[in-house]
């Protein structure tokens, strides 16, 4: 039996997802840490204790930042791209991919399971998971405990567009006394403004699928799609749509 | 005492401390001084620069393309204007451009707002003339402009103590129109398939070229390089379309990004076959008419029909890249943007609606500056840009 596995690296976690030609056999998801080879080390380990082993059986595409981390991959591709096809491949048909990463966001077109165009914020952590947990990091709390902090909160203004410079803005609202769930309430409505300003910038055409870590977050999703005003489709398996898109792109390359 | 010995014919305070190729540039231009040559400095492609030919000058570009003098420059600059209107100003400011040291004056134009601004702080360094460039190319524009063209070559003629003749101008015409054909004919190698050369060489040769001062010799060697990539060409065996995707640069000059963009983007499995750019074919293809009975007519005409993004309009632009991307059969459009210039960032918005929706092809847009801080992300941009192109 022949293995298909996508890897992707991102700059937080990093997750797995092994395909067969009946479907996903095996998916997992750990932090990245400090080194991105030892990730890529530990990653083979897991495959082989799950059962599949790295080996003449195994195509694998690697993605994400840390993609050239993993030696034993047989191409990498970027996260543009696997996301979109992940995401299509999730979703079921044509659509807008907003992937809210751990230090970039971007927001990718799919057509007939292929990205045609894309946007990526530019080189700054705002809108992005850095940011979130930054602040969340500053107010004492996890990132789960944030957006439960948040839906208690009313939105305090946190308008600079610059992440450390938004941190003061936070720090000056704890010096004033604010309540916690305001400031968390600010904070998430800072990203989701900053998402919905990228997507601004692109065509959006078709539905909308939010893909990466986040999506799992149903008070940022309801957030985001007040903004944007239109409906937002999540995926259980949303955060694995590159390292899925990944493994599609192994399974296309052995055919 | 003449303007020429007016002029310092000593090495900056810090020349023992530069690198090995900034000091052999010094030393090439502190010998063509002492040899008498009248040397005039100049920044950008709307300077006529038939004019300073015709009064036995050198026209030399001046150095913008690096981060190195930013830090300096930042001193009087704000932070949040273009790389290279900083770096220009930085190289000026920190003696570090041998052809700004040893140029006997600058000349500058007022294409955008922060060049023209930046000019007049860098007329406390040296003899900064600025050419007031229209930004329509309406009759009373182009009327003004060759106002401007004649009000240079007064400069040139009081600077210099000489004048300027018609047959003088004539003369420059030819060369300078030669010099065009030449280049164009480079350039336009880029239209075989597959590419005979990369992207990257290309640019590279054509601005190497505007350091060194040898007309005639600069035009024998790039004729030379044509004449043998094409003969390698026409020798493989591969003849026919290529699978790697043949893309179109377009926007702000990307001397300063060539390594982070141009040369990144070929190394992903792409050719860089065409370029809108100023260092590219946007000068050489309209030549200054021969035939015009008026020459200053016949030069404004030429230098205001460049299709730079500080005109206004400039659906131009729009036109040649079409036909570029047709006669260069272009897989994709990459367009540099230089942070904070306002013109290419604005104009930007048309250049993607034209290349998507009446090109159909993909459009990728790079804003950046001369820094290394985004390379990574510029090449998951470039590789990602590739994987969309489906060839």
């Amino acid at each position: 039996m022949s293995y298909y596995t996508g890897i992707d690296i991102g700059s937080t976690a990093s997750k797995v997802v092994v395909l067969s030609g009946s479907g996903i056999e095996d998916r997992f998801v750990l932090p990245t840490g400090w080194s991105s080879k030892e990730t890529a080390r530990e990653i083979a380990r897991r495959l082989e204790a799950g059962g599949h082993p790295v080996g003449k059986n195994m195509k694998i595409v690697a993605t994400g930042y840390g993609r050239v981390a993993v030696d034993y991959a047989d191409k990498t591709v970027t996260e543009i791209t696997c996301h979109g096809r992940g995401g299509w491949h999730l979703l079921g048909r044509d659509c807008t991919i907003i992937d809210i990463g751990g230090q970039d966001t971007k927001v990718i077109t799919v057509e007939q399971g292929m990205p045609t165009s894309f946007l990526m914020n530019d080189k700054c952590s705002a809108g992005t998971g850095k940011f979130l947990e930054i602040m969340a990091n500053r107010l004492g709390v996890d990132l789960a405990e944030l957006f439960t902090l948040a839906e208690a909160g009313t939105p305090l203004a946190i308008s600079s567009m610059c992440t450390v410079f938004a941190e003061s803005e936070v720090i000056s609202h704890i010096g004033a006394g604010e309540r916690r769930e305001d400031i968390a309430a600010g904070v998430v409505d800072s990203v989701v403004s900053k998402v919905a300003g990228l997507c601004a910038r692109h065509t959006m055409a078709g539905e909308l699928l939010l893909t990466g870590g986040l999506c799992d977050s149903a008070y940022l999703v309801d957030r985001l799609s007040e903004k944007l005003r239109r409906p937002i489709h999540t995926h259980p398996l949303g955060r694995y749509a590159g390292a899925l898109g990944a493994a599609l792109t192994a399974r296309d390359k052995s055919r | 005492m003449s303007p020429i010995e007016q002029t310092k014919i000593r090495l900056p305070a810090d020349f023992e401390t530069y690198g090995e190729a900034r000091r052999a540039g010094f030393l090439r231009m502190k010998q063509l001084k002492e040899e008498g040559a009248r040397v005039v400095g100049m920044f950008c492609s709307f300077v006529p620069t038939e004019l300073i030919y015709a009064a036995g000058a050198l026209p030399v570009g001046l150095c913008a393309f690096t981060d190195e003098p930013i830090p300096a420059a930042e001193a009087n600059l704000p932070r949040n204007l273009c790389p290279l209107i900083k770096a220009s100003y930085g190289f000026a400011l920190t003696d570090t451009c041998p052809y700004f040291y040893f140029s006997d004056f600058v000349v500058g134009e007022t294409t955008c707002d922060g060049k023209k601004k930046m000019f007049e702080l860098m007329g406390e360094i040296k003899d900064t003339y600025v050419m007031q460039l229209p930004h329509s190319r309406d009759p009373a524009a182009l009327a003004f402009w060759r106002e401007q063209v004649l009000a240079f070559q007064r400069k040139l003629e009081d600077f210099y103590g000489i004048t300027i003749t018609e047959a003088d101008i004539r003369t420059a015409i030819r060369r300078k129109n030669r010099e065009r054909d030449v280049m164009r004919c480079y350039l336009e190698l880029g239209k075989l398939d597959p590419a005979p050369m990369s992207g990257y060489e290309m640019g590279t040769r054509i601005d190497a070229g505007s350091f060194s001062f040898d007309l005639e010799q600069r035009c024998d060697e790039v004729e030379e390089r044509t004449a043998q990539a094409l003969a390698q060409w026409e020798a493989r065996k591969d003849r026919g379309p290529s699978s790697r995707p043949r893309l179109l640069v377009t926007g702000c000059p990307n001397a300063g990004v060539r390594e982070k963009i141009i040369k990144a983007v070929e190394e992903l499995g792409a050719d860089v076959v065409a370029f809108d750019t100023c260092n590219g074919i946007r000068e050489k293809v309209e030549l200054v008419d021969e035939s015009n009975p008026d020459v200053y007519d016949a030069l404004a005409r030429k230098y205001l029909n460049i299709n730079c993004s500080v005109m206004s309009p400039n659906d131009s632009r729009r036109t040649y890249i079409g036909k570029m991307i047709d006669e260069y059969k272009v897989d994709g459009v990459i367009e540099i943007v230089l942070q904070s210039c306002h013109t290419y960032d604005v104009e930007a918005f048309f250049i993607r609606r034209f290349v998507t929706q009446e090109k159909g092809l993909p459009y990728l847009n790079i804003e950046t500056d001369y820094s290394q801080a985004d390379k990574g992300q510029i090449n998951t941009r470039l590789a990602a840009f590739l994987e969309t192109i489906d060839k």
